[in-house]
């Protein structure tokens, strides 16, 4: 397929993973973040691993925008559907996060809740056009990739007097959260990060710059398809071995320095930061979420049902929450794979491909047989 | 002289009319569906028969019957529709057993309140499937359910065929070192259905690939290769059925993604929605396992068949006491291609 396939192409691999072979340095053990989910499920779905030395290591990072979901934001959605009888819309595998009391959105609509899987907040939008006698609630979640869709529908719903539908806003930022895993006391050594790739065409790759500069961490910047991340993987060993930390960006064809300033002027209109956020991992982190402004608090469905969020402490025996600060890998998790499973998944990150858990044991748990 | 008139008969409005729960009720309306409607897009000797089941002629050797249930929705779509599925789906299940298919029975359950109209297509598409497929409908049900309670039609068939001697194919048969091989490009039945679903329209057609292959597995039988496993992979695709055949083999395998092919637009659609097409259904596939001297012949036989021209040897049974199927990507990497957990949900950023 045209504009993918060039992506994916296994002679080029073999090239840069020979160019890695020769740079990594058989004296050195190289810790390497890929922040993102999308990185995460690339390097699972291709087995990038197996083109790597032993001594390059990826560390999966806490971006997985359902993984990061505290069991609390959960159960404000389930509660919204059921006691208050909304139209709950959200994207795709945050319908399979578990929740507290043994259910999921998904449980919740088995059991008569109105809960409804949509590609774009156009659909959300398109229900509460349709559905005038019913609330909708959108529940927002995602990185800065789907915050602009969602500013975009507030100022639609706004403009079109659309009162029936409103947010749960769980929008979070993505420098925040690195700041948050470089913060974990006693947290795990990173050499450098693989930066966003689809969080990065909406704010651009100066935001990555202090964690150069200030934290001495190189990071490069990478497409989602398995070249792009093997690219960025030689770069950044390049940086290590030269000592340079600077942001470099592997991923020119979609990214700039600045973003884009149109997805980030809207987002600027409908959303502020939130003070606090607790995240699943990472606890309370500040500053690390978006919130609507007040001139749209009528589309906020936190104020217009009353509905707080009530922290919910995880399961615990699940590991997910030392799996996103990258200090354990899934398989130290006592119940990966016994309990928790793909079909029953205890924590969040064995829900969707681009969790660590999920990803390795749907396409990367061969490696312990063989072990 | 009498003045009856010859036919006090109105016939069943097909243009406007719709079911209503008197089509289900045992009564004359239900009749004359069965009589305007299936009976003369069907006929054959055996339905005509007219009773209760339908009386067949004896047949020698081992039988085979098979049933699948189709709930499909949207009920048409591009390359297809329920009708002609049905009759495909359950030909497939008796023919990948090796048996050559001869009798269908088909069960409606009809929606009240659905297009007369819709259903004549559907039954005419249905006749049409079967008859090319040379396997008539023997015997059939119908029942109305209210308004609500179902979606348009569902058809449930059940398919009899017989064994042709000295031929056993089954799911645990696979052993180490045997081949697997694939008839064509897959994901093309389950993306043309997703991507006609509302709100999800691509501007390149994907049209289902729903067909009989008892066609193309007698070739397969005459060949004189001896194939241990053959099996159509419809829902959970590729993968979900190279998993079940490797359980029940108590084997691993070991597949090469380059080597299975998937047309560029469900390539393009899969990318769009965030699905794999190891994971989606195909309607007009089939994998096989044989021994692997017989690898390459029975791929040349396979390509001799319109149905399987893109055929291709997709990988390898392997010794596995895990039973992990695995792939060695484009990339060169490795990775599992496990069973399908829930549905396929698209992944989010």
């Amino acid at each position: 397929m045209k504009y993918v396939d060039e992506f994916r192409d296994g002679e080029l691999a073999k090239n840069i993973a020979a160019n890695i072979a020769r740079e990594a340095d058989p004296l050195k053990i190289y810790r390497l973040m890929e922040f993102c989910g999308g990185h995460t499920h690339a390097i699972s779905r291709y087995g990038l691993v197996d083109l790597l030395p032993k001594n390059v290591r990826m560390i999966h990072g806490p971006g997985c925008p359902v993984c990061v979901l505290p069991i609390g934001r959960i159960d404000q959605a389930i509660r919204l559907a059921r006691e208050h009888k909304v139209i709950l819309c959200t994207y795709a595998d945050t319908v399979r996060v578990p929740a507290s009391d043994n259910l999921s959105l998904l449980r919740a609509k088995a059991a008569g809740a109105d809960v409804r899987m949509i590609y774009s907040t156009q659909d959300a939008l398109k229900i509460a056009r349709d559905n005038p006698s019913r609330e909708v609630v959108f529940l927002a979640i995602g990185f800065e990739t789907t915050t602009p869709p969602t500013a975009v529908a507030i100022q639609q719903a706004a403009a079109e007097g659309l009162n029936n539908f409103s947010i749960l806003c769980d929008h979070v930022l993505t420098p925040a959260a690195m700041h948050a895993i470089l913060a974990v006391e006693g947290g795990v050594k990173i050499d450098g990060f693989v930066g966003p790739a689809h969080v990065s065409t909406v704010i651009g790759s100066q935001p990555y710059e202090p964690f150069a500069d200030d934290d001495g961490k190189p990071v490069v910047i990478a497409g989602f398809e398995p070249l792009d991340v093997m690219q960025a993987i030689l770069m950044l060993l390049r940086q290590v071995n030269e000592g340079r930390a600077v942001v470099e960006n592997e991923f020119t064809r979609a990214v700039t320095r600045e973003g884009n300033l149109k997805a980030q002027q809207w987002v600027a209109d409908v959303f502020e930061i939130r003070d606090v956020f607790e995240w699943r991992g990472l606890g309370s982190v500040p500053k690390s979420a978006l919130k609507l402004r007040s001139k749209y608090a009528a589309f906020d469905a936190e104020i217009k049902f009353n509905i707080a969020y009530v922290a919910v402490p995880d399961n615990k025996a699940c590991e997910c929450a030392a799996i996103l600060r990258g200090q354990k890998r899934p398989q130290q998790c006592k119940i990966f794979g016994t309990v928790c499973t793909p079909e029953n998944p205890v924590g969040s990150c064995m829900v969707s491909s681009e969790g660590a858990c999920a990803a390795h044991y749907s396409y990367g748990r061969f490696r312990e047989a063989v072990e | 002289m009498s003045s009856i008139k010859a036919n006090y008969f109105r016939p069943l409005d097909l243009k406007n009319g719709r079911v209503d729960m008197s089509h289900g009720s045992g009564g004359r309306a239900m009749a004359q569906l069965i009589s305007e409607l299936f009976a003369a897009a069907f006929d054959n000797e055996f339905l005509a028969q007219g009773n209760d089941g339908a009386v067949l002629p004896p047949v020698t050797g081992r039988l085979v019957m098979a049933t699948d249930s189709h709930v499909v929705s949207p009920l048409f779509f591009a390359g297809g529709d329920i009708g002609c599925l049905s009759v495909h789906g359950t030909i497939n299940d008796v023919a990948v057993m090796g048996a050559k298919p001869l009798y269908l029975s088909a069960s409606f359950i009809l929606e009240e309140g659905y297009p007369l109209s819709d259903l004549k297509r559907i039954v005419e598409s249905m006749a049409q499937a079967a008859r090319a497929a040379g396997v008539p409908i023997v015997t059939g049900d119908t029942k109305v359910v209210e308004k609500g309670n179902g979606d348009g039609v569902f058809i449930t068939t059940t398919g009899v065929g017989v064994v042709r001697e000295g031929v056993h194919l089954s799911g645990d048969l696979a052993r180490a070192g045997d081949k697997i091989l694939l008839s064509g490009a897959i994901g093309d039945h389950g993306m043309a259905i997703l991507s006609q679903r509302e709100g999800l329209t691509f501007s390149a057609p994907i049209v289902s690939d729903t067909a009989a292959l008892h066609g193309l597995i007698a070739a397969m039988l005459d060949s004189g290769v001896t194939l241990r496993v053959l099996r159509d992979p419809t829902r959970g695709g590729v993968a979900t059925t190279l998993n079940e055949i490797a359980k029940q083999s108590g084997v691993g395998m070991l597949l090469d993604e380059a080597a299975i092919v998937v047309n560029q637009p469900v390539e393009a659609a899969c990318e769009f929605l965030g699905l794999d097409p190891l994971y989606v259904a195909n309607e007009g596939k089939l994998i096989a396992i044989c021994a692997a001297e017989d690898a390459s012949r029975l791929l040349a036989v396979m390509r001799a068949h319109p149905l399987a021209a893109q055929a291709s040897i997709i990988g390898e049974v392997v010794a596995d006491t895990h039973g992990f199927v695995q792939m060695t990507t484009k990339l060169g990497g490795r990775r599992v291609v496990d069973w399908l957990a829930g549905e396929q949900l698209p992944r989010i950023c």
